[in-house]
């Protein structure tokens, strides 16, 4: 009986710490497009991805801050980071970038992640610039159609 | 030629291997001796030809054959000769072939060292290996055949990803698989049993040092991903709980709750239907793990419905092993016989609340790995499951686990005395609580989490130190297996004190430095010396040169690389690090930003090396206690455990 008692308990215990922790750690990810459609979170942490644009990563005069956009072709965010890039951060290349938005409509990136081979792209960015392409083909291929 | 005599071996180890999984269960269930006697010569068959596969591709890879499709895919010409060697396995289709070069290893050596089994057992056994063998066979030659041929041959390859050059690729692979693949021997022994209806006592002393051994290889090759990580990826953390690591510790976790039921299956005789089905839940997850790695569903789950061939056929190889096993596993294990009783004061109660603290975190990072994919799938959103998820799950659930195991080994079998382990343990106690309180102190700054993670590390050394205590004075002697686990506890105790003191007192900083400027960081400062163009075999790089000084006086000369490969060329981070017992400095470059200048960051890692050196005594305590003499012995005598009780009643070792 006691045992069947601590194990129920210990399920519970267990749920409870699962559903706290999904609560307040799970990051959504968001597509340029839709950050520009408002649907971003103002004070949360969330994820945001796509292309970094050719030619728009700037580098600040602490020498460590960068800005870059972030593009899905469609629409775009600029990002501000201070640090250091990974490895295979490269404009024209995917990238995913984690933190919040700012009344100013930067993101201010916590962490910028791009994956360990140049071929890859991270499945985000890849979904978000996807995404983008087969709306903007929807559109073309019906002009006169409004939303 | 020589790939083409890899593919044909290939071939016939699978011809074998479907003899060596039908005919000796024929044989077993129609008592026919010829069939049975198959088995044997079947595994060590299979092994021949799996080995001599594994060897064309490595050969391959060494002459730098470009006309093999993966050659030309992982290697070049500029490759370091221990890099072809390990390219071998850096590709999907080499790495399954790794996985049936471990499996056929791990028959090979089932084969050789259970002389003492019965024939029958031994038959099955091999027999349910083999078809485990078939399921890989069949995988790699019809979806990943390793031997495709390029025609024309490229003139050179495409290189081996410049992250997988390092002595980490030669080592860390096959350990890991040699432990994922190794959960098969305490499978294939599980399911032999569930069909003999034979589970008791013997059983489990069979299978233990086998669970036992396949545990070890998974800790130490689990512990050399962490380390490969810390000083390769230039970011200085040692675990990611990424899927790719949560899939190999998913098995480790409840690989570690089966070695504790087993030990109380072969003492007492009780939990069988409970060990039976951690061996079945212990290899699904291996093979889980497998899927997740190799079905590209962790990449994206759209590629994997783009080109689902590879992913379903594991899928369902999964579902009919995990299906399969659970049936038989519902239709016999009521049959099987309740073990001994014992009180809720007890080793037994003990051990099996550990274990379900085990199962349960392990639920908890099967749940974290998945959702994200099941979402995805869904089409429901893309979210990510990180480490804060993790951790705030994970170590309330480990952290009474660690309670138990301090206490654990100073119960008694069957019915313990709780005034006597109190008494015994109230010392302990007070001095555990004592430095655990004051210890951080030391390092300047307090905090509750560090003390109770202290608590935790210093309870269960000092609960392995009590009972190492105890029965030195009782005389009773100290078996190999009883100092294995003290030594696997107190390398749990280390490792704690090292992520607990990692995770309170790390320190990092991103600084831009020009040549000789200066920047301070925990008690050091260091002098960034300028860069020099250096080359290697097949990169070139930036070289740094960072003085690390303490009080004035010279304590490091650090020389972090920015490297680009020549054929990938991607850059990569080479960090360099000064190891110390009690802090590791660790410095990477960033990028050049102009005038000389670049960026660099330097981390402090306190006590980071006591996270890989409690590994290192958890996987040799391990093997201390799977070279106990008794497996040795335990054949001859065939005694079992109701024989055995009085005198392992107090002296047992788990």
């Amino acid at each position: 009986m006691i045992a069947i008692a601590a194990g129920v308990t210990l399920i519970a215990v267990a749920a409870a710490l699962v559903l706290n922790a999904f609560q307040g750690n799970v990051v959504f990810f968001f597509s340029p497009s839709q950050v520009a459609a408002k649907e971003a979170p103002l004070d949360r942490t969330f994820r945001v991805g796509g292309m970094v644009e050719k030619g728009s990563l700037k580098r600040r005069a602490d020498g460590l801050t960068v800005e870059f956009i972030v593009t899905d072709t469609a629409r775009s965010i600029p990002v501000v980071y201070t640090g250091i890039l990974p490895d295979l951060f490269k404009e024209g290349k995917g990238v995913v970038a984690q933190g919040k938005l700012a009344p100013d409509g930067a993101f201010h990136a916590s962490e910028v992640l791009a994956k360990h081979d140049e071929n890859y792209m991270p499945p985000e960015a890849a979904h978000a610039l996807s995404k983008a392409e087969a709306e903007k083909t929807a559109k073309s291929v019906r002009p006169g159609a409004t939303r | 030629m020589i790939p083409e005599l890899g593919h044909f071996a290939l071939i016939v180890a699978l011809a074998i291997a479907l003899v060596q999984g039908t005919l000796p269960f024929l044989g077993a269930a129609k008592k026919i001796p010829g069939l049975v006697a198959v088995a044997r010569p079947a595994a060590q068959g299979q092994f021949v030809f799996v080995a001599i596969a594994f060897g064309c591709l490595a050969w391959a890879f060494y002459s730098n054959d470009f006309s093999v499709l993966n050659v030309a895919t992982n290697s070049n010409s500029r490759l370091p000769a221990p890099y072809r060697i390990a390219a071998t396995w850096g590709s999907h289709e080499g790495s399954l072939l790794l996985w049936v070069m471990m499996l056929s290893l791990w028959m090979l050596a089932v084969s050789v060292f259970s002389r003492s089994l019965p024939q029958e057992m031994l038959a099955r056994i091999l027999g349910v290996m083999g078809l485990i063998a078939v399921g890989f066979l069949s995988f790699m030659l019809f979806t990943s055949n390793p031997f495709e041929r390029l025609l024309p041959a490229a003139a050179d390859g495409r290189d081996l990803n410049p992250l997988l050059q390092d002595p980490g690729m030669v080592f860390h692979p096959p350990m890991l698989y040699m432990g994922y693949v190794g959960f098969s021997v305490a499978f294939a022994f599980a399911i032999a049993a569930l069909i003999d209806g034979r589970l008791d006592a013997t059983w489990a002393r069979w299978s233990r040092p086998w669970t036992t051994a396949a545990w070890v290889f998974l800790t130490i090759g689990i512990a050399l991903g962490s380390f490969w990580a810390y000083y390769e990826l230039g970011w200085g953390g040692w675990w990611f709980w990424d899927p790719v690591e949560n899939a190999s510790f998913m098995p480790w976790l409840i690989g570690t709750a089966l070695i504790h039921s087993l030990a109380v299956t072969e003492k007492r005789g009780a939990f069988k239907s409970w060990t039976v089905l951690l061996a079945i839940v212990a290899f699904s997850l291996s093979l889980l793990g497998t899927f997740l790695v190799r079905s590209g569903v962790l990449t994206s789950v759209h590629a994997f419905a783009t080109d689902p061939k590879r992913g379903v056929f594991i899928l369902g190889f999964l579902a009919l092993v995990v299906g399969g096993s659970l049936a038989l596993y519902a239709w016999r294990a009521s049959k099987v016989s309740p073990g001994g009783m014992f009180e809720l004061l007890s080793r037994e109660s003990m051990l099996l609340a550990n274990s379900v603290l085990l199962i349960v975190a392990c639920a908890a990072v099967l749940l974290g790995t998945l959702y994200p994919l099941f979402l995805d799938a869904l089409g429901m959103g893309k979210i990510s499951v990180g480490p804060p998820y993790f951790e705030s799950v994970f170590a309330p659930l480990m952290a009474p686990a660690i309670l138990l195991a301090g206490i654990g080994p100073l119960v008694a079998w069957r019915k313990g005395d709780g005034t006597e382990v109190l008494r015994r343990l109230r010392w302990t106690a007070i001095i555990v609580l004592a430095a655990a309180l004051f210890v951080p102190l030391l390092f300047g700054r307090w905090a509750l989490l560090t003390s109770f993670g202290l608590l935790l590390a210093f309870w269960i050394l000092g609960g392995a130190l009590t009972a190492l205590i105890v029965r030195l004075r009782s005389r009773t002697g100290i078996t190999s297996a009883f100092a294995g686990m003290l030594l696997a506890h107190a390398g749990i105790g280390v490792f704690v004190i090292g992520v607990t003191l990692v995770k309170s007192y790390e320190t990092e900083r991103d600084i831009r430095m020009q040549p000789g400027d200066t920047a301070g960081l925990g008690g050091y400062s260091f002098r960034f010396d300028g860069v020099r163009e250096v080359s290697g075999p097949n990169y070139a790089a930036a070289r740094g040169t960072i003085t690390v000084l303490r009080d004035g006086q010279t304590v490091a000369q650090l020389a972090p690389e920015k490297r680009v490969y020549l054929v990938q060329r991607n850059p990569m981070t080479e960090a360099a690090i000064d190891a110390g017992i009690s802090r590791d400095v660790y410095v990477a470059l960033g990028e050049a930003v102009g005038n000389d200048a670049w960026t660099v960051r330097v981390h402090i890692k306190p006590f980071i090396r006591w996270i890989w050196i409690g590994c290192l005594m958890m996987a040799f305590g391990g093997v201390l206690a799977a070279s106990d003499r008794r497996y040795r012995i335990a054949a001859r005598r065939q005694d079992d455990a109701s024989g055995a009780d009085a005198s392992v009643m107090r002296s047992g070792a788990a």
